[in-house]
Formats: structure tokens, sequence, C-alpha cells
């Protein structure tokens, strides 16, 4: 059964334990100290080094249903985890897995930095990183869910803002959710990328959102399509088209030789 | 609460799920304000106008909770004739002494009261003398239950907020009388039998000039609208350090021994029978005062401590004053002080005024800093703000300073207090490298040490140290003390055997026991170390109660008797908590009870009782001596008893309410290394300043800057400011900006955000600066520190400093490293009255704090 | 000469198993295969507590040779049921930090650099210097003539990180030295 992540942006409170819980566990250094000047993120995006970031957007208009006159939107990013995943299709020695948990998984010690997988991934996830060239970005706590432990950050997020599961159980987990917040007046709410339905591109996320605005306020694609998903179509057109050519040279071949013939 | 305690945050987060309404109150749009259902935006130090007005609303509403009122509260009681409230005086109570500079005389208190010798707020000797007054003998004063009488509390308190309208808060507080109206609807609609509205706080109420004064308003409100002694009600401080509670409990502080028994007083208490006169009770559960201090005694001298010699009480050095910390620091700085002990703190970045706390360690002869790493204030030899503009340098400080490596928690047995009392116990999991122990292992040694090194002595004056208990058993190579060793002293035992004791109810007065904190005695009962208890948490686990232990006796929900009515019913099923249970004639219910297990509802205590029999059946609040929650406090506050209004040290306004101006009681150090701007609308300082906490840092740093994973979270000192205040002052996002106070500037990078908005006082606006304040010249991640703005001065009842609301400028650029300003007087555009005529004797030890100024006029 | 076995080469196993593409097990490498969490090592959970703020979040410590592996919520407890705060996941990196000193560290009067020294000496030079202070600057009387039996001269200031018996050792220390000037970050 896939595992993943449903992320509710609703109850995210910025306080980035996920983003710390993460380094912690998967021992990643800093990315350096750098004041952007971006609300109250400093880390920027996800990276080879950062592989759970919160983002904070400031929308000069309230959450319906809240009194607030503003609002603050966080929410923690991740790698997708995508049933079709660029990373892993582009992938051409191997070192991109899928495991038994569904996850998409970069092995460290078959990686030689070649960084097709950067351009395969359309939420620009996937990074190398500076020093030894390698691809990295979350495993999903490969290690610890084989241990049957949680993920380091949906453990340590303190309102479960992350959840973690089996993808069908947060799936409708995740539906009640929403429902729930269109009652209570929070009709902007939506989940993105839950299923192969509403994101054909990638098939649906293993970790999926629910938010309360475009997707690009939260710096997510609106529409993402993983290069390799048009791979069969392409072969297809590419076979099509080298029949086609193949055909016109014949027929011109054919057309030429009666036409030299009748002269 | 989602900024500075995230984790605790999930249980408010939980509740919103289940339908609670969120209100946040603040002068800045925070992480907590973004997950709120409405979110009040306050100007800083005005939170009085606003929690008066939801008094006065509820009141004049009767929204309040009236059979709690009546019979919890000390709502009926007749006040006395001569009481004049702030109403009457502009601003001051009577009572005011003004070559005293502060309140003295019996006026305050209820009408035929029998006053002992050192009744109701008997003249102080000193700032210090504000530990709670115990002594009047208050349970046979006049009541009228109807609450009509003129002079009752409740028409007191009526009158006394009666200015406090929701127009006032617009114009005080920057809050509109919609939004205000909203708010105190919300509140009493989820107070009441079924429903209970609980408050949090923390430092935003505590660090101002009037800061208890605050947390007693809401105390107020709490108590009319029955919140208190409740499941979801109360009021909550988040406390800010892993047991920041247990060292107030077990305090590291100069007013208290262990236990919140007041350190003596050289005037008031010279021997321990006059000591215990002064401190114990004639009613309630402080009549029990006797038994607290003999056994700490027992605990602290052993068998030097005989009822013959008083049990040593002459031993214990008395106070004569304020030796808090910014007096100490300006003692320092004076030359007073020669050594000075700082351990895991780091004044430099996280106390007021730096450059005053760096003068004060510049004067030392010798400084002992115990810390992980060499923080700024190990450090101020080697830099700072002054050896950059060349004023000094290593080479002219004479400071001898020790830096001794400290231990982490996961490297030493101990148990930390945390916000809600509850104390658990962390377990040694590795061994300290190098030459780092504990302060445990510090604190011990030290001792021996001076023990060795005076045990020769024949000087009377040595006697204490040569009769010190001070036998803890020792493990591992590095000679560790026993940890539960002296948990185990601080539970009790019996003296005669060594024998644990249950709790606090087993003290005696006559030397048969020692404790070394009353309140948490228990915690080792039956030699079983009950803050290590740690059973899982299940779904039906509702208090926790075998999770670590909650002093007083493992309760969890303090004066939860309150949460059932007079006849000892709950109030609802909804709110079921503790309860009499008629079967069985004694109080059960989910939580420890805190009340005479034994003692039915209807127990009245007769006129002739003693001790805890004067608490009567309907009396939860049983450590007061009336039994009765306080509306209105007759003694123990040194700045009137009842919140009252006054405006920040510095202030963009007049104050609207009364001609008294500031706090009449504050503490201020009137010195030319602590200039403050002009009281009302300096035009050199026009914008308010708040400081805070970021999620990502703690404190000054020392736990914080020197780790990548959060130091790239929140790299740099940073200023929160409107668009509207960029605009007229140049600031551009993310470029550099000084920041400038009455004491120093400062320089930050820029943050302009929507999330700051100019506070409108009706016509008036008033832009507002946030500044977090964790950073400093040392660590990972540097900048300038905040505390450099910030004044020495502080609130009367706690000497805490007001850091939360003070005037400043901001402008462009970065700060010139070869100027500093608050340099002397001559800055100043004139030494301005804070407030009129000034009290000129108030009796303030050694220590040169400034007299406050009374009212013109009446009073002088 | 051994002849390798072809069965074993990917191709033949991702047309045996299916995943023809060779995104799944067929491309796993012995590290992955065998990869486990560190925390399987350990040879001690310890219980703890959070050091940083005062909410008192549970957390376990594990520890293998006498070395922290990591640092991580407690689910047993119900206060914070697991969770962490950054401050508190990012615990391993305060007690781990390579920035901690480790020697005692002395500085002399008008001294421009740090020297090392004993920790047996170090604290036998502050008795000895709170011995010095106190001695000379004590005041047994203040000049109303109270008895007083305390020195000014001595000041201390602790963190509220560390615990209620270090606090309760050091007061009671203090109290008999008659030193009074003794605060706490509970008043800051």
């Amino acid at each position: 059964m896939p595992t993943g992540f449903f992320t509710d942006t609703t109850v995210c409170i910025g306080c980035k334990a996920c983003e710390v819980a993460c380094k912690q566990w998967n021992q990643l250094p800093d990315d350096g100290y750098h004041f952007t000047g971006m609300s109250f993120d400093n880390t920027m995006h996800l990276g080879a080094s950062t592989w759970r970031h919160v983002s904070f957007t400031e929308r000069p208009v309230p959450l319906s249903g809240a009194d607030t006159g503003f609002s603050w939107l966080m929410a923690s990013d991740v790698c997708k985890h995508c049933a079709r995943a660029g990373c892993l299709e582009n992938c051409p020695t191997g070192a991109i897995v899928r495991t038994e948990f569904g996850s998409v998984y970069v092995q460290p010690d078959i990686c030689n930095g070649c960084g097709y997988c950067v351009s395969g991934c359309p939420f620009g996830v996937i990074d190398r990183n500076h020093d030894d060239g390698r691809a990295w970005k979350c495993t999903l706590c490969y290690d610890r869910q084989k241990a049957e432990l949680e993920p380091a950050c949906a453990k340590a997020c303190p309102t479960d803002s992350i959840q973690f599961g089996e993808v069908e159980e947060l799936k409708q987990r995740a539906r009640k959710r929403v429902e729930e917040l269109h009652e209570n007046g929070v009709k902007e709410a939506y989940l993105y990328g839950a299923d192969a339905a509403s994101q054909p591109g990638t098939g649906g996320l293993n970790a999926f959102f629910l938010l309360v605005d475009k997707p690009e306020v939260y710096n997510l694609p609106p529409d993402p399509e993983v290069p390799t998903i048009r791979g069969n179509q392409s072969w297809k057109a590419a076979g099509f088209a080298a029949v086609g050519v193949a055909a016109a040279a014949l027929l011109s071949a054919l057309i030429g030789r009666t036409a030299k013939n009748e002269s | 609460m989602a900024e500075a305690h995230p984790v605790g945050f999930q249980w408010v987060m939980e509740a919103k799920r289940r339908g609670a309404t969120i209100i946040h109150v603040d002068p800045r749009f925070s992480r907590t304000s973004a997950v709120s259902n409405i979110f009040v935006p306050i100007r800083a130090g005005t939170d009085i106008v606003f929690l008066g007005a939801l008094i006065s609303y509820v009141i004049e509403n009767e929204k309040y909770f009236k059979e709690y009122v009546v019979s919890y509260t000390n709502a009926s009681a007749i006040l006395r004739e001569d009481y004049q409230d702030a109403e009457d005086l502009d601003g001051l109570f009577s009572g005011w002494a003004s070559e005293n500079g502060q309140y003295e005389g019996p006026t305050w208190h209820y009408e035929d009261v029998e006053l002992h010798e050192h009744g109701a707020h008997r003249t102080s000797e000193s700032d210090a003398e504000r530990s709670a007054l115990f002594g009047p003998r208050v349970k046979a004063h006049a009541t009228d239950r109807t609450l009509q009488h003129p002079r009752c509390v409740f028409q007191v308190l009526k009158r006394h907020f009666a200015r406090y309208t929701p127009q006032m808060v617009e114009e005080v507080c920057g809050v509109s009388p919609d939004q205000f109206y909203k708010i105190a609807e919300h509140l009493c609609r989820n107070s009441g039998r079924e429903w209970t509205t609980a408050f949090c706080y923390s430092v935003g109420w505590t660090q101002h000039s009037a800061g208890p004064q605050f947390i007693r308003a809401a105390g107020i409100l709490q108590l009319l609208m029955g919140n208190m002694g409740r499941p979801g009600g109360g009021i909550l401080a988040l406390r800010g350090h892993a047991t920041i509670q247990g060292s107030t409990d077990i305090p590291t502080l100069f007013n208290l021994l262990p236990g919140y028994l007041p350190m003596p007083k050289a005037r008031a208490d010279k021997s321990l029978i006059e000591y215990l006169h002064n401190y114990t009770a004639w009613s309630g559960w402080w009549t029990e005062f006797p038994k607290y201090m003999v056994s700490l005694l027992k605990a602290w001298f052993g068998d030097a401590a005989r009822r013959e010699n008083d049990f040593c009480f002459d031993y214990l050095p008395k106070i004569t004053g304020d030796h808090s910390h910014m007096t100490t620091v300006v003692n320092m700085a004076d030359g007073d002080v020669e050594g000075y002990l700082v351990m895991g703190q780091n004044p430099v970045v996280g106390s007021p005024n730096a450059g005053l706390q760096r003068k004060g360690l510049r004067n030392l002869k010798w400084l002992v800093v115990r810390d992980f790493y060499l923080i700024e204030t190990a450090e101020f030899w080697k830099d700072s703000p002054e050896h950059e503009r060349g004023e000094v340098s290593a080479e002219t400080i004479g400071t001898e300073v020790f830096f001794f490596p400290a231990a982490t928690h996961v490297e030493k047995d101990g148990s930390f207090t945390q916000t809600q009392r509850v104390v658990q116990w962390h377990h040694e999991a590795i061994t300290p490298p190098g030459d780092a122990r504990s302060e445990l292992h510090f604190a011990y040694h030290l001792g021996k040490r001076l023990k060795e090194l005076y045990a020769s002595s024949t000087d009377p004056k040595d006697r204490p140290i040569q009769d010190l208990a001070w036998d803890y058993s020792l493990h591992s190579k590095r000679q560790e003390p026993s940890a539960e060793a002296v948990i185990a002293e601080i539970n009790g035992y019996t003296v005669a055997d060594r024998k644990p004791v249950n709790g606090f109810v087993d003290l005696k007065h006559d030397g048969s026991t020692a404790c070394g904190c009353w309140i948490y005695s228990g915690i080792y009962a039956g030699g079983v170390n009950r803050a290590a208890n740690k059973k899982p948490a299940t779904d039906h686990y509702l208090y926790g109660h075998d999770w670590g232990f909650a002093w007083p006796s493992n309760r969890r929900i303090l004066y939860n008797r309150a949460a059932a009515d007079p006849q000892g019913r709950p109030w609802s099923d909804r709110k079921k908590l503790v309860w009499w249970d008629e079967a069985s004639q004694k109080w059960t219910g989910y939580d420890e009870p805190d009340f005479m297990k034994p003692v039915p509802p209807s127990y009245r205590a007769p006129e002739d009782a003693e001790g805890i029999e004067t608490i009567s059946g309907d009396d939860p609040f049983l450590l007061q001596p009336d039994g009765k929650g306080w509306l209105f406090a007759p003694t123990g506050l040194q700045d009137g008893p009842l919140p009252t209004h006054y405006e920040p040290f510095e202030s963009p306004i007049a104050n609207p309410l009364y001609g008294q101006q500031c706090n009449p009681g504050r503490l201020e150090y009137d010195r030319s290394d602590n200039q403050l701007a002009r009281p009302i609308s300096d035009p050199r300082f026009p914008y308010v300043i708040t400081t805070y906490r970021l999620t990502e840092h703690h404190t000054s740093g020392a736990m914080s800057r020197w780790l990548s994973w959060l130091a790239e979270l929140q790299p740099s000192m940073f200023c929160e400011i409107s668009p509207e205040l960029a605009r007229e002052k140049g600031l551009q996002n993310g470029d550099w900006a000084v920041v400038s106070t009455a004491r120093a500037e400062i320089e930050t990078r820029i943050l302009v955000t929507d999330r700051m908005q100019p506070v409108k006082m009706g016509r008036r606006r008033v832009h507002q600066i946030g500044m977090p304040y964790h950073w400093g010249n040392r660590g990972l991640v540097t900048g300038d520190s905040t505390n450099e703005l910030i004044a020495f001065g502080a609130d009367p009842n706690a000497s805490i400093q007001e850091s939360k609301a003070l005037m400043g400028d901001i402008r462009a650029g970065r700060r010139d490293r070869h100027k500093g300003i608050a340099k002397g007087r001559e800055n100043a555009p004139e030494n301005e009255l804070r407030d009129l005529p000034i009290a000129r004797h108030r009796p303030a030890g050694r220590h040169n704090v400034r007299a406050p100024f009374s009212k013109q006029g009446d009073q002088t | 000469m051994k002849l390798p076995n072809f069965t074993d080469w990917p191709v033949f196993k991702q047309i045996r198993s299916g995943d023809l593409h060779a995104l799944g097990d067929n491309a796993m490498s012995e590290r992955t295969r065998t990869l486990e969490a560190r925390t399987r090592k350990a040879d001690r959970v310890v219980k703890s507590v959070c050091p940083y703020c005062a909410v008192g979040c549970g957390q376990l410590v594990y520890v293998k040779d006498g070395r922290i592996l990591d640092i991580e919520g407690d689910p047993d407890s119900p206060i914070s049921r697991g969770c962490l705060c950054p401050k508190g996941s990012a615990t391993f990196q305060l007690v781990t930090n390579s920035h901690r000193v480790t020697n005692v560290l002395y500085r002399r009067p008008f001294a421009t650099e740090w020297e090392v020294i004993p920790l047996d000496q170090a604290m036998e030079m502050v008795a000895q210097r709170i011995k010095d202070s106190r001695d000379h600057n004590w005041e047994a009387n203040t000049d109303a003539g109270d008895a007083v039996n305390r020195t000014l001269s001595i000041a201390h200031l602790g963190g509220a990180t560390w615990d209620n018996e270090e606090n309760y050792l050091l007061k009671k220390l203090y109290c008999a030295l008659g030193i009074v000037q003794v605060e706490n970050q509970a008043r800051i």
C-alpha cells in the first residue's frame, strides 16, 4: 500500500519544525545564512539540503470565515512522490527507484550526478548538491518507514498540518476535511494533486495538499506535467512521423520514377 | 502562542477544530493571528483599558455569573469608608504617601477587619515589602450579598471601570467599537455553567510598568465570568523556559525562599517569631506557614537548627529593599559589586539596556560564566559596541573572567517544571564532554570547598556555612551529586528516620520534619520519584495524573473546588471536574480535589476557628484569608487594589483617563546611562516599539544562534514595519535601518509587511515597530541586540522591566560605528518629569532606585 | 572460469518481475535493500524533556556507545504527543555542537585572550574569590542597627533551563553565604 503525506495548510502555523526535524533525522547541512526579506521565509525553496520547506505568503485579504483583516498563508512543501515521477523516469542510471511504500527514493550510492532528474521534475524539487553533484530530495523517510516509524516531519508537526499514512486513507481524510471547511464557510479550500483525475500530468501525488488559494500563490505549478508522461505519445508520434516520412519518401520515389518513366 | 509555544498551541488548534473561537490580541499580526478566528491589533501597553472595558461591559450588561460571583469572590465585601478610588483622586488611590513614594495605611481594606500590629499593607520598610501580607483577620468582615451596598466591592468595581468604555478603548488602544463588541459577545457567550473561556498570556503582559495589574484585570474578568478553577478556564501563563516555573517555585530570586515563603526583611523580621507572626495568616491555608518555614530551616541547617536557636533563623541574610536584577546591575556599574556568577544567562543580550549591563560587567572584580558556548556575556571584554567606538579595549578591562562549560539536559539527571506546574524528570543519557559539568556539580563542590575554607573559622558570620546541611550522595567518576537525593530533600522527610513525608500535610512546626519546598512535597512520597512517572498518553487519560507530578499534590487544575457549585454539585455535566460525593462524604472527581477532602460544602467556619478550620465549605480559593477570589485586592499590591490604566514610561499620548500619567509605584532608574524619552510624545521618538520572540530562536540566542539548523531559519536581526511607515521614512524591504531610542541606536534589516499597521486611535495614528531580540555579536549568526534600546525601569510588584512598549525612531541606513547615543544628559532637550512633584525620600535601601512621582496637589 | 549467471542480469529480472522500466526493486542496490533507521542500532533510549520553552515536550534520546544518535519527540507524553517545534527538533545540534567549549577558560584582568585551566583549579579559585569578597564586604548590621548578615558584593544571575534541584542547592548555598542578590530569568 503506498504511503504519503497529506499537508493541510489551513492548520500550518509556520513553525518550521518539519524543516528542522527533517534536517536532524537526515543530518543535512544548512543552506547558508541569508536574510531574504520574503516574510519569514529564509530558506526559500526545496533543495539538495532542504527537503521540507515552509512558504509564507502574506495576503491583504482574510480567509473567509476569519476576522483577521489579513491572512498569512503558510504551507510546508515537500517532494510529491508523484504516481508518475519525472525524476524517476528520467534517471538513466537506475539510481532512482520506487520503493515498496510507493515513494520515490534516490539511491546515493548509485547516483552519478548526471542531473537528468532535475529537468524531469515539474515541481523543481530534486536538486544536485553543490559539493558532490549528486541529486538529493525527500526520501519519505524510507529508512524510518522500514522500521515502521512515521517520517520525521510528520511526527514533529505540532498541529497535524502534515499527516502521514496510507495514501487512500489520507485522501478520504482530506476530502472530509475539505467538506468540513466548506461547511465552516472556507469555500476556497480544495485539494491539490490528490488524484490523477485532477492532476493528469503527474498521475496524482502521494504527497498532496489542501490549499485555499491558487497553486501559484504557494509556489506550486497550476498544471504540472512530468515530461515523460507524454513519452508513449511521443514515441507514437515519432513512429507515425517515421512511417509518414518513409511513406512520403517512398511515394515521392514512386512518383519520381513514374514521372521519369512517363518522360 | 503559536510563535513561542508551538507544541502547546496544538491544543488550541484542537480546540479550534472542535469549534472554539480563538481571539488573538497583539500589537502585531503573528503566526498566532494567522490561525485565529479574530485578530485584534492593539497599541502596546494599553491592555488594562481593553480588559477594563470588558469588565465594565460584563457588569453593565449583567452578563456575569451571578451565583459564582456572590459565593466565590469578594464582590460582596464592604470596603472601609475612607477608601478612595482612582476615579476620585485622578489616578491615585487613597493611602498614597508622596513623601515615601508608596501607598500606606489600611484604607483599601474591608470594613470591620481586625488589623493586628502588622496589618493590611503596613508601612513598607522597602520596595521589596511586597509579598502577600496575610496578617489581618478578614473572615469577620461586613458583606452585602445583594451586591447593592455602595461600598461593596462589586459597586466599587463598577464605578472604577465605568469610564473604560468601547470609545475609550478606541481612543487608547486603537481597537474599534465594532470589534470590541464582537469580542465581548464571544466572551460572554462562552462563559457560564456550560462553557468556559481561557486566557493565555506571556511576557507581552508582564513586561510593562503595570504588568502584574494586566494579569489582575484578566483575573477579575475570569472571576466575574466564573471561569476560574474550572476545566477549560483559567488564566494560563505561558512561561518561556524549561523550568522557569520551577525557578520561581524553588527560586533563585532575591525576595523569595522556596515555596513562596518571603525572604526575611531586616526591619520587620528580626526573629523567627516576628517573621512567623508577620506572614502567618489568621485564616485560610497560610495559617500553616510556620510548618513550612521551620521545615525549610531544618532542611537547610540540619541538626544545628533547634528550637532553642530559632532553628537558625538568624543565619538567613536579610533584605532591605529591592535587590532585583536591574538594581544589582546598577550597583555593579557603580562599582559596588565585586563578583558575579552568571549561569545559563546572557544578560548582555537578554536583559534591558545592554550598554549598562556591560558597564556593570566591566566594573566587576571577577565574573563566572557557565554556559555551553562562548556567549556575548562571557566575551564582553573582547568585543562590544563600546569597543567599536574605541571607548574601551580588553587592555582597559580589569574583570577577571572564569568560563565553565556546562552540561546539557541529556548529560545529567534532574527535573524541569513546565508551564502548568508539571514537574518532569529527565535522565542522564550520556556523560558530559571534557570539563563540562552540571550546575548541581558546580553548586555542590563549590559548597564543599567553601565549607573547607571556613572549617576552622571562629567568626560567627561563618557559622551558617559551617552548619549548612550538605550531604548528598555522589556518583560516577566525576563525583556528580545525586539529583534524586536533592529532590528527596525538597520533598521533605521526618527528621528521626529520614523517611520521606507523603505531602505537606505531614509537615510540623516543631522541628520534627524537614522540607526543602513545601509545595513540592509529595513528589518523593514513599521514596518514589514521581517526577519520573511516565505513563504513556492514551485517549482516556484526561489530565495525565500519571505523567510527572503537578504541584501541589499532583493537582492539575488549581482551586478546582470552584468547578462545583456552593452545594458541591458540578455547575453542569459538560464541565464536571470535582464534586462532593454524598455517599462517601468526601470530595472526589476527575482531578485531585483542591480542598480538604472530608469537609462538606455545608461547613461554616465558627468565629473561633483556627488554622485550616477557618476555611468554610464554600471557600474555594483557600490560600486567600477569606477563601474568596479577589476582584478587589485589599492587600499585597504596591500600585493599587484595582488595575488602573497608566501609560508606559514613554508614550505617544497623555493618559486620557487620569492626570496621573505613569504608574505611581513604578521603579525608575534615573541615571545618565539610562536615559528616558519625554514621557509624552517626545518629538525625537515618535514610534511605539514592541519586542518579541520568534519561533526559530530562544531568547538571547545562546541556545539557538549557535545551531545551524536554527540560524539559517532566521539569520538576521530585523524589524517589522508597515508599508505606510516605510513610505514615510523611505525604507526598503530587505534593506538596513537604524532604530534609536533615548538609550542607544542599533541597525537592523527591514521587513516591510502588511502585518504591521498603524494603530488608529480615534483621529490619531501611531506607527508601531516590531522587533525580535535574539541577536548579539557571537554565534553563527550575529546582529545588534534590541536590548540596547530598552531602559531599566520596572513595575513595583515584580520588578520586571518594561520592554514591550517604548518609544523610538527609525531611519534608513547603517549605524555609525564610532558614535553611540545616550552619552549623557546633553542629548536630551530638557530633563522633563514623568509625572509631577517628586517623592524624595523613598526608602530604597542603598540601591539608588529613583523615587517615583506623585500627582500634583492633593497628596503632597 | 565462472560463467556469469545470465538470469541475474537486470534485463532478465526486469522481464521476469514485469518491472520493464526497472523503476523498482530491480534497480535497488545492496545499500538500499539493507537500509535501516539508525535508531535501531541504539543501545538505550533515554526519556528526557526538551530544554527550551516551558511547554515541557517529552524527548527520546537514542544513545549508542555513549554517543547520541538521535533526539526526537516522545509520543508517550500527554503534553506533546511526540511533537517538537524547530528548537526542540534541533536539540541534537545543541548537544553535539562542535562549538561547545569543553575546557574551563580563564581570562586574567586586562588580558586579551583566554587561557585553559584545569577544572579543579578553577573551582578552587572561584571559592577563594567568593570567600575574599564576602570576608571583605561583610555587612552584619544596617546603619539603622538591624541585623542583616549578608554581603552585597556578590551577585548571581541564573537561567531557567537548568534544573529545580540545581536552583535549590544554589539558593541554599547562597543563603548560607549571606548572598542576597540572587536573581533568575524568571524576573527577566
